[in-house]
């Protein structure tokens, strides 16, 4: 591999097709919705896995609860027990509705698994919502611990069971995952010739995601835009790197 | 502009906007049940969620680095969760609901309420006056043990229901009637999802379980015991499963015939009405179990007074859904 940095030759029109070539990916899970401000924001669907797990946690705890609760028969007799049965219907039916609605969205079991309940719109469950996306969960059970409730999700790209689709709630990701990374600090450098906004977003993005990748990696994808840089190998990488700089001001 | 630039303009309303997130996300507002912006801290915060609103598009526009375009995303998913909470003033609202809301909206399903009303009666009384004279037809719907049970519960002088019920006892029947009976209610509107098949099926199913429990006890002439019992709660308990019944039909109902909207939004707003009856609902299950489990089991009251009672009851759920809220939409 050549490191040097000869005057690039004739085959900038190539790089250039190619550099434009690269669009924005699209992810699977990801829906948006707009706000009345007119920004669209990204909700990450949240999947069968993780909502079986925040499931299985919340009823863990449930059943921890009710066992602590048997004391109430134990100490107050048969009014005990009626007390205790009337709890277990608030537990059953109120338990997930009651946490969505004042604890954000999240029973402990979905913030132990970092997912939320909201409405379609992406805002807060409020109580029309919550109630019926938890009554509805009688039918998800169907015939067996959440056999139509899976099959709705399954069908679904946004994996919704059936009380979410009736009730217009959705299950999203609430962590907002890593943070992206930034572009390294450099002396900034003008490009050899003026860019368009997909080539600047193409180089700037390439320096951001530089110190990810493999020396060679980022030689091999630097090389691609030697018409730009006028360089191969790593110096190629750097001036890569120098032109984000420029492009983002730090001139 | 370039990037760096236009981070320095606007850092400083990206921090504060942040800052007033913590503050709500800490809870403090919300713990203090103040009005949010009333708080002199936050009352900027709709001019600055918008502005950074602004900002995002424009950054997202300008095709800034994916670093920034992310932080101001968060930001404003953040301000999104809060600007548009719903803040609602529960008990002026359930006032209302039960000062005229609940009728007026049993009322605009007067359709759907006469056939889940025809369901949950009709079957039951056939059956009913099929077993009073053929009783063996009962074990179509209960076991011997069943059976057994009912007759020794409802036997005159027996103890399940007479003097000797204590006050404890009561208490745990009404934890029962609760559990069981509001489970049963549930269990009919989540029903309606299914078509409304599932909905169909437990009123019918109750119905004739109860008619096959009525027709057998008045077959054996414990009559005098069963109905009294009966009569009182029975003016809610039944008539909430019959709502319960409207309100899985009409989303049952918004499946098979939507209308003009698709069937998942015809879906939707039917479940919004739904859920209201079910609210509805809720209450009078609660007024039965207590009914059940404190009067109508009373021993010491006879049985001539219980009827003038129950015969009351129905007569106020009758006119509550009939007069109240006339002069308001559903």
């Amino acid at each position: 591999m050549l490191h040097s940095c000869p005057i690039p030759s004739s085959s900038h029109s190539t790089a250039r097709a190619r550099l434009s070539k690269i669009e924005p990916f699209v992810l699977d899970g990801y829906s948006t919705v707009e706000t009345p401000e007119g920004v669209e924001l990204k909700l990450r669907a949240a999947g069968p896995v993780a909502r079986a797990l925040a499931w299985t946690i919340d009823l863990l705890i449930r059943g921890v609860l009710y066992l602590f609760l048997g004391v109430l028969p134990a100490v107050l007799g048969k009014a005990g027990l009626g007390l205790w049965l009337i709890s277990i219907f608030l537990g059953e039916w109120f338990y997930p509705a009651l946490f969505e609605v004042y604890a954000d969205g999240r029973t402990p079991g979905k913030r132990a698994l970092g997912i939320r309940a909201v409405k379609d719109d992406g805002t807060p469950i409020d109580w029309p919502t919550a109630m019926i996306r938890n009554l509805l969960r009688a039918v998800d059970f169907l015939p067996f611990l959440y056999g139509f409730g899976l099959c709705a999700m399954l069908l679904r790209q946004d994996f919704k069971r059936l009380g979410d689709l009736a009730a217009g709630s959705r299950v999203i990701y609430a962590d907002e995952g890593p943070t992206l990374p930034v572009v390294p600090r450099a002396p900034g450098r003008a490009p050899l010739q003026p860019l368009e906004l997909d080539e600047q977003w193409a180089v700037t993005e390439f320096a951001a995601r530089s110190e990810k990748l493999s020396a060679e990696r980022a030689e091999e994808l630097a090389d691609l835009a030697r018409s730009v840089t006028g360089c191969t190998g790593a110096a190629g990488v750097s001036r890569l790197i120098e032109m984000a700089n420029w492009l983002l001001g730090y001139r | 502009m370039n990037q760096q630039d236009f981070e320095r303009q606007h850092e400083e309303s990206w921090e504060s906007l942040a800052h007033m997130l913590e503050m709500l996300e800490s809870g403090r507002a919300k713990r203090r049940n103040i009005a949010l912006f009333s708080l002199p801290d936050l009352g900027e915060f709709p001019t600055l969620y918008r502005q950074v609103c602004h900002d995002l598009a424009l950054a997202r526009d300008r095709r800034y680095t994916p670093y920034l375009i992310d932080k101001l995303d968060r930001l404003v998913s953040r301000g999104h969760q809060h600007l548009y909470t719903a803040r609602t003033h529960a008990t002026a609202r359930i006032l209302d609901f039960v000062g005229g809301g609940f009728p007026a909206l049993v009322r605009s399903q007067a359709g759907l309420f006469g056939v889940a009303f025809a369901l949950l009666y009709l079957p039951g009384l056939l059956l009913a006056i099929a077993i009073h004279f053929a009783p063996e037809m009962v074990y179509t719907m209960l076991d011997p043990r069943q059976v057994a049970s009912f007759q020794a519960m409802y036997q005159p002088g027996s103890t399940a229901i007479g003097p000797a019920r204590d006050s404890q006892t009561n208490f745990m029947m009404f934890g029962v009637y609760v559990r069981h009976n509001i489970g049963i209610g549930f269990q009919t509107f989540a029903g309606g999802l299914l078509l409304g098949l599932g909905t169909l099926f437990y009123l019918v199913f109750n119905s004739l379980f109860m008619g096959a429990v009525a027709g057998y006890l008045s077959h054996l002439g414990y009559g005098s015991t069963f109905y009294p019992f009966a009569i009182g709660h029975g003016a809610f308990e039944l008539n909430a499963i019959v709502l319960s019944g409207v309100a899985g039909f009409r989303m049952g109902l918004a499946l098979l015939a939507p209308g003009r909207l698709g069937r998942l939004q015809a879906l939707k707003e039917a479940a919004r009405i739904s859920i209201r009856l079910v609210y509805g609902v809720v209450g009078m299950f609660l007024i039965a179990a207590l009914i059940e489990a404190f009067w109508s089991s009373s021993g010491t009251v006879p049985p001539d007074v219980k009827y003038t009672v129950g015969a009351g009851l129905w007569m106020l759920v009758a006119a509550y859904f009939l007069l109240l809220g006339r002069n308001r939409a559903p």
